[in-house]
């Protein structure tokens, strides 16, 4: 879950690192008033979204009045970066910049541990520097537990080859920068620029955080992140299902169980489709998981037909623990409910626990818009002709 | 022989009393698993049914140990208490302990990884569905009617992957099918599964599926180039994930340029190993593999 800049502003802030004043607006009313209250003459008016460039795109913009920041606002507000939509802007002072630092903990796979990162370089892309100049991107494996103790940071400040008159502080904004992490189960805070001011003051500028999604139980606040968190609306509507949905560009609806089996579900369509006309391609993914019932097939099905993107459905499923006369009961059930809004074809294909009930469910129905095939290439093959034909 | 698990592998099963371990449960023990006890904090003293034989359930892992000489522990715990349930199993000694929850936070992961990594434990998981040595012992949640007994070694980390490569294997059969689980950390690594079965001699052909994200399966090529000697058969599935989303597994995910399942097929290929478009033309491979090997035995 990747929080917006102004939810990791307060997130750091209420663990005591160091930050500028941030105030959001929705409105250019808004940002005037929040411009009001900040009381600075200059502000920084910055573009709220989950996408990393929004400076090139005209999204930071600086403004000495509250009519230039109602002004730059009503600019900002309503833009597309990349696809992102901009429905929030943060209100911060300006800086008086004097250094401009990098760094990050994030959850290093590799490892199975965590990884400080640390470079008197900031500002600048940081994937591009530890191109062209790894090394002035200092690397630190963390204990898991441990994290960034007051040694590790008197390390990390050190090797990154901080001036000592900087390092005390500098070192103590990282360990209260691990503090946020682990508490808040981060598994990525990357602060880009942390900077030191004309008076010497430690800042983390901006900030961006992930959150680990698994530990949302110990975390009733990330409720509200939840409601903010920038899936379109299909993908929306799947989660309030507890649906495992992802939406893509192509023509071919799928629906399968376990991520595994879906992920290759989704290449062995491409594959399929990749030389007929149109060469269609997944609509998305959808997992419908371990022991999956007829209510979340009929609803995965329901969300599949209302993409208007989709040609043709293919429902994949290896009945392991899930039962396959639960699936094809649930493919027959969402075709009864969804009645004449049902007009595209489905290809099934089922294996594995109680396959020959399931089947014979689905000869039973007999429906016009049912295909059975017995592989999982040959459906594949079969639900991307269907797509191709319709398009 | 086999790896992890065996015919002489005793297995207690920690949270047997919930619904979702006691269903396993039952079916582990259709499946020929010698299951020896179950584990609930506060319920030490009861037992549970199956198909009319009690199954003791202790209120701790070391207790199940002292009583029972269980050295395999699988863990079906809400993910709130894994952790706890984990350390437990590794601090009691355990020798394998294969956690099949999932949605267990990372942090918590980690911690449990760290300490298993100075104790005897070997730990499978989390979010897997466990291994099968068909006919000898099945620990987890793989359903054991899928396939039989036979010498292809399987190691993945996705579940239905699992499932759908035994069926279509299922006229060779396999020595042991490992699900090592999809989170971003897990205790077995594919690496760990292939040294296994190349020291095992009922494995003759090994058959690995990866999956988008992390570094694992370039790991693995690298390990395959220099360590392993029997045929090793690739798959790798998310050809078509975007960027930045998760596909299902919390590890499924491509950030920037890495993790793509392209860069996995080149790393693997350039190791030796046949990787197959789709997990029929895997198993395809597989069995001409397979065939190459009994023919130079014949001849």
């Amino acid at each position: 879950m990747d929080l917006l800049e102004f939810q990791a502003r307060d997130l750091f802030e209420s663990f005591g690192v160091p930050v500028l004043p941030g105030l959001v607006a929705s409105t250019p009313r808004e940002a005037r008033e929040a411009y009001e209250r900040l009381g600075t003459q200059v502000a920084v008016v910055k573009a709220q979204v989950r996408v990393g460039g929004r400076g090139k795109a005209g999204g930071v913009k600086l403004a000495r009045s509250a009519d230039e920041v109602e002004q730059v606002a009503s600019e900002i507000l309503g833009l597309d970066i990349k696809g992102h939509v901009v429905e929030q802007v943060m209100l911060s002072p300006g800086a008086d910049i004097a250094e401009e630092y990098y760094f990050s903990i994030l959850l290093d796979r590799a490892n199975g541990s965590y990884l400080a990162m640390c470079s008197t370089e900031g500002g600048m892309d940081i994937e591009q520097l530890a191109v062209e100049r790894p090394e002035a991107l200092v690397k630190l494996p963390l204990h898991p537990v441990e994290g960034v103790t007051a040694e590790v940071a008197a390390e990390i400040v050190e090797k990154s080859g901080f001036p000592e008159g900087d390092r005390a502080a500098v070192g103590a904004v990282l360990e209260k920068l691990w503090v946020a992490f682990r508490n808040s189960d981060a598994t990525l805070v990357e602060v880009n620029p942390l900077v030191k001011t004309g008076s010497g003051q430690v800042l983390a500028l901006d900030g961006k955080v992930t959150l680990d999604a698994n530990a949302s139980f110990r975390h009733p606040g990330w409720d509200a992140y939840e409601a903010s968190s920038g899936d379109v609306d299909l993908e929306r509507q799947a989660k309030e299902l507890d649906l495992n949905y992802v939406k893509l560009d192509g023509s071919v609806g799928i629906i399968g169980n376990g991520a595994g089996l879906v992920m290759s579900t989704l290449d062995v369509v491409a594959g399929a489709g990749k030389d007929l006309p149109g060469s269609p391609r997944p609509a998305n993914f959808l997992d419908i998981g371990g022991g999956a019932s007829s209510t979340v097939m009929a609803n995965g099905l329901r969300i599949i037909m209302s993409d208007p993107q989709v040609k043709s459905v293919f429902v994949n499923v290896f009945g392991g623990i899930t039962a396959c006369n639960d699936v094809a009961h649930g493919i027959v059930t969402a075709l009864e409910v969804l009645g004449d809004e049902a007009k595209l074809p489905i290809v099934v294909r089922l294996d594995g626990n109680a396959v020959e009930v399931g089947k014979a469910i689905l000869e039973e129905a007999n429906h016009p818009l049912i295909t059975v095939e017995s592989t999982m290439d040959g459906a594949a093959s079969a639900a991307a002709k269907l797509a191709s034909e319709r398009n | 022989m086999a790896i992890f698990i065996n015919e002489s592998s005793r297995v207690i099963v920690q949270g047997m009393t919930g619904r979702e371990g006691r269903k396993h449960t039952q079916r582990m023990i259709m499946s020929g698993t010698r299951v020896v006890g179950g584990v609930t904090p506060g319920k030490g003293g009861e037992s549970v049914l199956f198909e009319e034989d009690p199954v003791p359930v202790f209120g701790s892992v070391s207790e199940a140990i002292e009583a029972t000489q269980a050295n395999v522990s699988v863990v079906f715990v809400p993910p709130k208490f894994a952790k706890a349930a984990v350390l437990e199993a590794v601090e009691a000694g355990i020798e394998l302990c294969v956690v099949i929850t999932e949605g267990i936070p990372v942090r918590d992961s980690l911690e449990f990884h760290q300490a298993a990594k100075s104790s005897r434990t070997r730990v499978v998981g989390p979010n897997c569905p466990g291994l099968i040595s068909p006919g000898k012992s099945n620990v987890g949640i793989i359903p054991a009617h899928i396939a039989g007994a036979g010498r292809i070694g399987l190691v993945s980390k996705s579940g239905t992957l699992t499932y759908q490569m035994m069926f279509e294997l299922r006229d060779h059969g396999f020595s042991t099918a490992v699900g090592i689980g999809g989170d971003p950390v897990i205790g077995t690594s594919h690496i760990d599964c292939l040294q296994a079965f190349e020291e095992d001699p009922e494995t003759d052909v090994i058959v690995m599926i990866g999956e988008i994200g992390g570094d694992a399966e370039e790991r693995a090529a690298a390990y395959i180039k220099e360590n392993i000697t029997k045929p090793v058969i690739g798959y790798v599935a998310g050809f078509t994930a975007p960027t930045g989303k998760t596909m299902g597994h919390a590890g499924a995910i491509i950030t920037g340029s890495q993790g793509t399942a392209a860069a996995k097929k080149e790393a693997l290929e350039a190791a030796g190993v046949r990787v197959g478009e789709t997990p029929s033309q895997a198993a395809e491979l597989a069995r001409g593999v397979i065939a190459e090997l009994r023919h130079k035995q014949s001849a």
